[in-house]
């Protein structure tokens, strides 16, 4: 599905991926964890086209995708959403969604701005479908309302909904359970299985360890730009390196000799 | 009735004209403002539509219609050939590189003698007509509220609210921004040739800064959330000094304190309602 080779990302004076290689397999949740800064939103940018590689390849289901911009990805199955709330606050929810679907309107714009049948008939379906995603991630009755008005965890939901609405493949979600309280967090999991149950394969950023702990089918582990571990759910937790990474070294030594 | 239309028109002919070609341009700032491209090119634009046209009447003697899409197409072909390079600027940058084409223009316009130099060109024979104006006005604005409704019209909206989302969302945000400035460009060019015909004459320093400015303020003044702002700025603005033509030169301190006043007190324009961009 996605496979990240040797990518490096230099800033002046910064490394903040350096040299990083993992692939996401079909139909699971991958998640990159790491202490802050570790270079995860970086790796993102990368993946999703808003940032250029310093070096090393990105491939997205079979095409070389390392040069192509980010509308581009989109167009071959790449959604995402933003770690800081990024709606488009003026639109309604409806035509957010409507504004996700954007790579998937083939009507050409003669036929869009003229309104011909078959513009009409596109655009019908698409108002369709984006009051059915809102439906999935439970904020329909909110479509004619703009956008600023939502809630936190509705706006979260709402970038979830318009980048679905693209029909992706591959979904990219930047910590999406931030901010959310704990029953929001959880119907976020339930949301997530459900489209994994659907096919759709998800890599996520997150900093609350017991909801990717909890839905994660293989993590991949960045501290200072470095992959420092990857695996199952199981490895990682108990992986020396990570522990480390996370609580220092005095606290991890202290942790596994309890644990002995 | 169409007697008392007519004496009206033979009137306040230039006055009348004026609004439907300031109208155009205030359409030429909209196609840019609308996804948050602050162009200032709108008049160097006008005046290569201008000379353009100008020069295809007085020279080869073409019909009026053709006259007219050479003045649209060239400037078009001007933005197609400066979009590469100044498209990949953005805010103010954006808007000091269009200045900066707008006096490069106006400069070689005084030292170009084909062009007339620096006393222009005049003699131009009047052409443009009440209904050509109009009816072109008719055709523009309909198809900016068609475009604004559909799909095209929330690919804009989301450039012009989020750049890097609206790239992530699959639009192509810089075939956007190239064709906006082409259409600009040609609108402004269209009006600056419409223009042209009915004040028969046409000079370098009619296309310059202050030029640039009197436009954006059209669109500013009338907001830019619907293509019907700019309509009613640039008549707002064009038919104010003639309403206040008693105060003489204090006109134009008039014309400055109400652009002041609505950006202060209606930061979206005197139009600033918002279209829905469904169906």
């Amino acid at each position: 599905m996605l496979k990240v080779h040797s990518v490096t990302r230099a800033f002046t004076g910064l490394v903040a991926v350096d040299n990083v290689s993992f692939e996401v397999a079909p139909n699971t949740i991958h998640a990159l964890i790491g202490p802050n800064g570790a270079g995860k939103t970086t790796m993102f940018n990368m993946v999703s086209g808003l940032l250029a590689v310093s070096g090393g390849e990105i491939a997205f289901q079979g095409h070389d995708v390392t040069r192509a911009p980010p509308h581009v990805r989109a167009a071959l199955g790449m959604g995402r959403t933003f770690q800081n709330l990024r709606v488009f606050s003026e639109m309604t929810v409806l035509e957010n969604v409507l504004t996700g679907m954007h790579p998937r309107l083939g009507v050409a714009w003669p036929l869009a701005v003229l309104r011909a049948p078959r513009a009409r008939v596109e655009e019908k379906e698409a108002v369709a479908k984006a009051l059915a995603l809102l439906d999935k991630v439970g904020i329909a009755e909110h479509a004619a309302r703009p956008a600023a008005d939502l809630a936190y965890g509705d706006q979260r939901r709402l970038e979830i909904a318009r980048a679905l609405a693209s029909a992706p493949a591959l979904l990219l979600l930047d910590e999406p359970a931030a901010g959310m309280n704990p029953t929001e967090t959880a119907a976020l999991g339930d949301l997530l299985q459900t489209l994994r149950a659907e096919g759709l394969t998800i890599l996520l950023v997150e900093h609350d360890m017991g909801f990717v702990m909890r839905l994660s089918d293989s993590l991949t582990v960045l501290n200072f730009g470095k992959k420092i571990a990857e695996g199952g759910p199981d490895a990682i937790r108990t992986d020396p390196t990570v522990v480390e990474a996370y609580l220092g070294t005095k606290v991890a030594r202290k942790l596994m000799e309890a644990g002995r | 009735m169409m007697e008392a239309f007519d004496d009206l028109l033979w009137s306040y002919q230039s006055l009348i004209y004026g609004l439907g070609t300031n109208a155009i341009l205030g359409l030429s700032m909209y196609a840019v403002l609308q996804l948050g491209q602050l162009s200032l090119g709108q008049a160097a634009f006008m005046g290569i539509g201008a000379y353009t046209g100008t020069l295809l009447t007085l020279k080869l003697g073409l019909p009026f219609p053709l006259v007219l899409a050479g003045a649209a197409v060239v400037p078009a072909m001007a933005a197609a050939l400066i979009g590469g390079p100044t498209l990949k600027l953005s805010g103010v940058h954006l808007a000091i590189a269009t200045i900066g084409l707008g006096e490069v223009l106006r400069v070689a316009y005084i030292n170009t003698e084909a062009l007339g130099g620096a006393l222009g060109l005049s003699g131009i024979p009047e052409k443009s007509s009440f209904w050509i104006i109009f009816g072109l006005l008719a055709v523009i604005l309909v198809a900016f509220i068609l475009a604004s409704r559909s799909k095209i019209g929330r690919a804009c909206e989301a450039i012009r609210e989020d750049e890097d989302t609206a790239r992530v969302m699959g639009i192509d945000v810089a075939a956007y921004k190239m064709t906006a400035l082409v259409i600009s460009a040609a609108l402004a060019g269209l009006a600056g040739a419409l223009n042209a015909h009915f004040s028969s004459f046409i000079g370098p320093n009619e296309f310059a800064f202050e030029t640039a400015v009197s436009i954006l303020s059209f669109a500013i003044l009338g907001g830019v959330t619907t293509p019907f702002g700019p309509v009613l700025g640039a008549f707002v603005l064009t038919a104010l000094p003639e309403v206040l033509r008693p105060l003489h030169d204090f006109r134009l301190v008039f014309n400055g304190l109400i652009i002041v006043l609505v950006v202060i007190f209606l930061p979206k324009g005197i139009l600033g309602f918002r279209i829905r961009r469904t169906g």
